[in-house]
């Protein structure tokens, strides 16, 4: 178990280097002067050359690599050129819609795909499992985006439950916060329940299939206590993993979503940054989402140990 | 349960109180792009003048909608004989909304900062010709010019020249200090702006109570969002082609403005093959601007055939210099030595009058035989590329700025017209102040640059307002970026 975790830390630690270091050069190789856009077309190269001395830019590359390594380590994301406010400042308040839509999706999304999937498995090939898969098919296919504008015209526009759009922040209440976010996280879901569906019903059936279902069978369990007692728990290895990549998905890709609805989250905050070119902003908060990602990798390698004994004691 | 319903239905009845009290003192207004931060003098992003022009801070003159300009903070003023001595005298009894009073004192300050030599001003130039700012009592300050500069007092109403207070300035990017009749209240990045009446100001107050800003980028979202009645006025509403349908509906008003954006399609003068007049005529002669206007702006847009805004009362039509003519854009280009066209970049910035105008005068030109190869460009690429590294063929871009006429005066320039004629033009236009010589130096200046076929003139970009029926007191034009909310009401 020890040298299990000693070899997933060393990768993470590694992968965070790597990655700080392509995102850099990405950044920095892409043209476009973050002072030369903030002062627009009629700004004098004196401007221009005052602008960039107060921002810093004048100052060697590698320089400011170094310092923002340094920086980060001590917790220090450095001030968005643009908005001239502390990056983990702006990446905190946006945290704050990203993260709870990302949950929220992420229940929806397991919320429907478990109770889906299992029954799928266990009606195999009957009307309820290809009613289940026919779905999932749709689920698929539909792209986010056209899905949350369909929210939006039926219960935004017709229905006037919810507004089409906005974030009214925590401070409204915990009510109103949870009712602007549940569109935009349905329409974020749907597309990930109706794969997990599909991941959980065939790991299931895959399950099924094994051996040490037929000796439960065996011993006497009928088809459903089997299928609860054994066969559910050891599906959700590959179930796992698909609930990683969302997360880490549904955290970081909710850009169209953020548009559609115009929410001030994560997604939105990097695509500004990206078209203004507030360098300091997009490279902090790439990072932080690799970090996210790789961390939850990370948790979901410790979660198969917890789930699968062979992994905590055969390494 | 029942005790829980009759709570909801109690809730839900004090918010449509709410809603409904609201509705008379409070707007909603959206706007497509968020400010970077809120100081007008530290960017050129046209959102931040969107909110705070007029509204937060305020200049010795001001724009009104209609583009005249009109005494600000400035009551009155003196100009010398010479044109070279402007004497401001200020309204007293302006406060800051810090509650430090406005006087001569911080107008120098904000001249003198705007002009420093490490200043950051996006429009420094506005300054450059002023010499000496001189404070000659709390209520009067004399700006001294080193050439008379017959757009100075025009000068000083751009949101760029707005006097700003030593003790506040500082944190003006993420808490404006002004004069205006509207105070900051908050800002939630990437949500919404808050402002409210101002009790003290020194004008007329404002009708509303608070105004929030909202930012709405993507064009369904804009649509949904004013369907679901959700904002009251859409500024700058980005997606015309359902315009129409707002103009149907009853519980809206459409304001279509103009703005001071001309539509041109930018030649490189500097470089091979627009460095020709010929072919640069014959490309102007290629290009069908109606098509452009009805297929690109769903109709929005009048005509231009120079540099110039049509509303000004000193613009001349001259679009028959460049009417459409395909067979006679051939002929020019056979005589410039290129019978069977040529192969060029055009480079597009994001902007839906680009993507989409560049798109239907790449096939325009097609018919002549300019085969232009469309390249689209993010804004700072575009700047770093084609504006700064003079990268391009061809470019499509709106110059929003007023009385911008100017820029071919500078070689330098990203189109690169070097017509020393015209600079010397440009020259006596700045040192003279009075109103006919000036309007036929402009005149002549247009004529000028029409004639060379600088670039392609498209078209006056147009801005649709799309508002709630019965919200009066709105802008129709932008002389300058500004959602003046100062005389909004609802009925």
């Amino acid at each position: 178990m020890i040298r299990y975790m000693i070899g997933r830390v060393t990768s993470l630690c590694l992968s965070l280097v790597v990655a700080s270091m392509v995102i850099f050069t990405v950044v920095e190789i892409v043209p476009g002067d973050p002072a030369a856009y903030m002062l627009g077309v009629n700004a004098r190269p004196d401007t221009i050359a005052a602008l960039r001395t107060e921002l810093g830019l004048d100052l060697p590359t590698a320089q400011r690599y170094v310092a923002w390594v340094t920086g980060m380590l001590q917790g220090d994301f450095g001030t968005s050129y643009t908005y001239r406010t502390p990056v983990s400042q702006m990446v905190a308040d946006r945290i704050a819609v990203s993260l709870p839509l990302a949950l929220l999706a992420l229940a929806i999304t397991v919320v429907i795909a478990f109770p889906a999937g299992i029954y799928a498995a266990s009606h195999r090939g009957r009307t309820g499992d290809l009613g289940v898969m026919g779905a999932t098919q749709l689920g698929i296919a539909v792209p986010n985006f056209w899905f949350a504008m369909i929210l939006v015209l039926i219960f935004a526009i017709k229905l006037r439950w919810v507004s089409a759009g906005g974030f009214p922040g925590w401070d409204a209440g915990l009510f109103k916060g949870l009712k602007a976010l549940i569109l935009p996280a349905f329409a974020l879901a749907l597309p990930q329940a109706a794969i997990l569906t599909r991941v959980m019903r065939s790991s299931l059936l895959d399950m099924l299939n094994e051996d040490f279902i037929r000796t439960a069978r065996a011993k006497g369990l009928s088809r459903r206590q089997a299928l609860w007692r054994h066969a559910v728990r050891n599906a959700l290895i590959p179930v796992l993993t698909i609930i990683g990549l969302q997360f880490s998905f549904l955290l970081a890709g909710g850009i169209v979503i953020e548009q559609v609805f115009f929410l001030p989250g994560m997604g939105r905050l990097i695509f500004q940054a990206i078209s203004s070119r507030d360098l300091i902003v997009v490279e902090s908060v790439v990072m932080l989402l690799i970090a996210s990602v790789i961390i939850v990798n990370f948790a979901v390698d410790l979660a198969y140990a917890a789930v699968d004994p062979r992994l905590r004691t055969g390494a | 349960m029942k005790l829980l319903t009759t709570m909801m239905l109690a809730g839900s009845a004090a918010m449509l109180a709410t809603g409904a009290l609201a509705q008379n003192t409070h707007i909603d207004v959206a706007m497509q792009l968020e400010p970077p931060n809120l100081d007008p003098t530290g960017g050129a992003a046209q959102a931040i003048d969107s909110v705070v022009y007029s509204n937060i801070f305020e200049g010795l003159t001001r724009f009104m909608s209609d583009g005249s300009v009109v005494p600000g903070l400035a009551e009155r003023w003196d100009i010398s004989d010479d044109g070279l001595v402007y004497t401001f005298h200020l309204r007293s009894g302006v406060t800051f909304h810090d509650g430090t009073s406005m006087d001569a004192e911080d107008v120098k300050f904000s001249l003198d900062r705007a002009r420093a030599e490490d200043s950051t001003n996006a429009q420094k130039g506005l300054f450059a010709n002023i010499t000496d700012v001189t404070v000659i009592d709390p209520l009067t300050v004399q700006v001294t010019l080193s050439v008379p500069t017959g757009s100075f007092l025009f000068n000083m109403a751009w949101g760029d020249a707005v006097i700003v207070a030593p003790e506040s300035i500082g944190t003006a990017a993420t808490n404006p200090v002004g004069t205006g009749a509207f105070v900051f209240q908050d800002w939630v990045q990437g949500d919404h702006i808050s402002i409210a009446r101002n009790p003290g100001y020194w004008g007329t107050p404002a009708v509303l109570e608070s105004v929030t800003f909202r930012f709405i980028s993507d064009p369904t979202a804009a649509y949904a969002a004013l369907m679901a009645e959700d904002v009251d006025v859409f500024a700058g509403y980005p997606a015309p082609e359902n315009v129409p349908q707002f103009e149907a509906d009853p519980r809206f008003q459409v304001l279509i403005g103009n703005t001071e954006g001309e539509t041109i399609l930018a030649m490189n003068n500097g470089a091979e093959p627009f460095n020709n007049r010929l072919v640069r005529k014959a490309v102007a002669h290629a290009i069908d601007r109606q098509a452009i206007i009805d297929g690109a702006m769903y109709g929005m847009g009048t005509p231009i055939g120079t540099h110039f805004a049509p509303h000004n009362p000193d613009y001349i039509d001259l679009t028959g210099l460049s009417n459409y003519d395909p067979e006679l854009s051939r002929q020019l280009l056979a005589e410039a030595g290129y019978p069977d066209g040529f192969d060029t970049v055009m480079t597009l910035p994001p902007p839906s009058y680009a993507r989409r105008g560049g798109e239907i005068i790449a096939a325009q030109l097609r018919e002549v035989g300019i085969n232009a190869e469309i390249q689209n460009q993010e804004w700072a690429q575009w700047l770093e590329v084609t504006f700064g590294g003079h990268d391009y063929g061809l470019t499509i871009v709106s110059h929003t700025e007023p009385m911008d006429i100017g820029i071919y005066a500078n070689p330098g320039y990203y189109f690169q017209y070097d017509n020393p004629d015209f600079q010397k033009l440009m020259a006596t236009l700045n040192q003279t102040t009075e109103p006919a010589a000036r309007s036929d130096l402009l005149k002549q200046a247009q004529t000028i640059i029409a004639e060379d076929y600088v670039n392609g003139y498209l078209f006056e970009l147009a801005i649709p307002t799309i508002a709630r029926a019965g919200i009066e007191g709105l802008w129709l034009n932008q002389p300058t970026a500004a959602i003046d909310m100062t005389a909004v009401s609802w009925p």
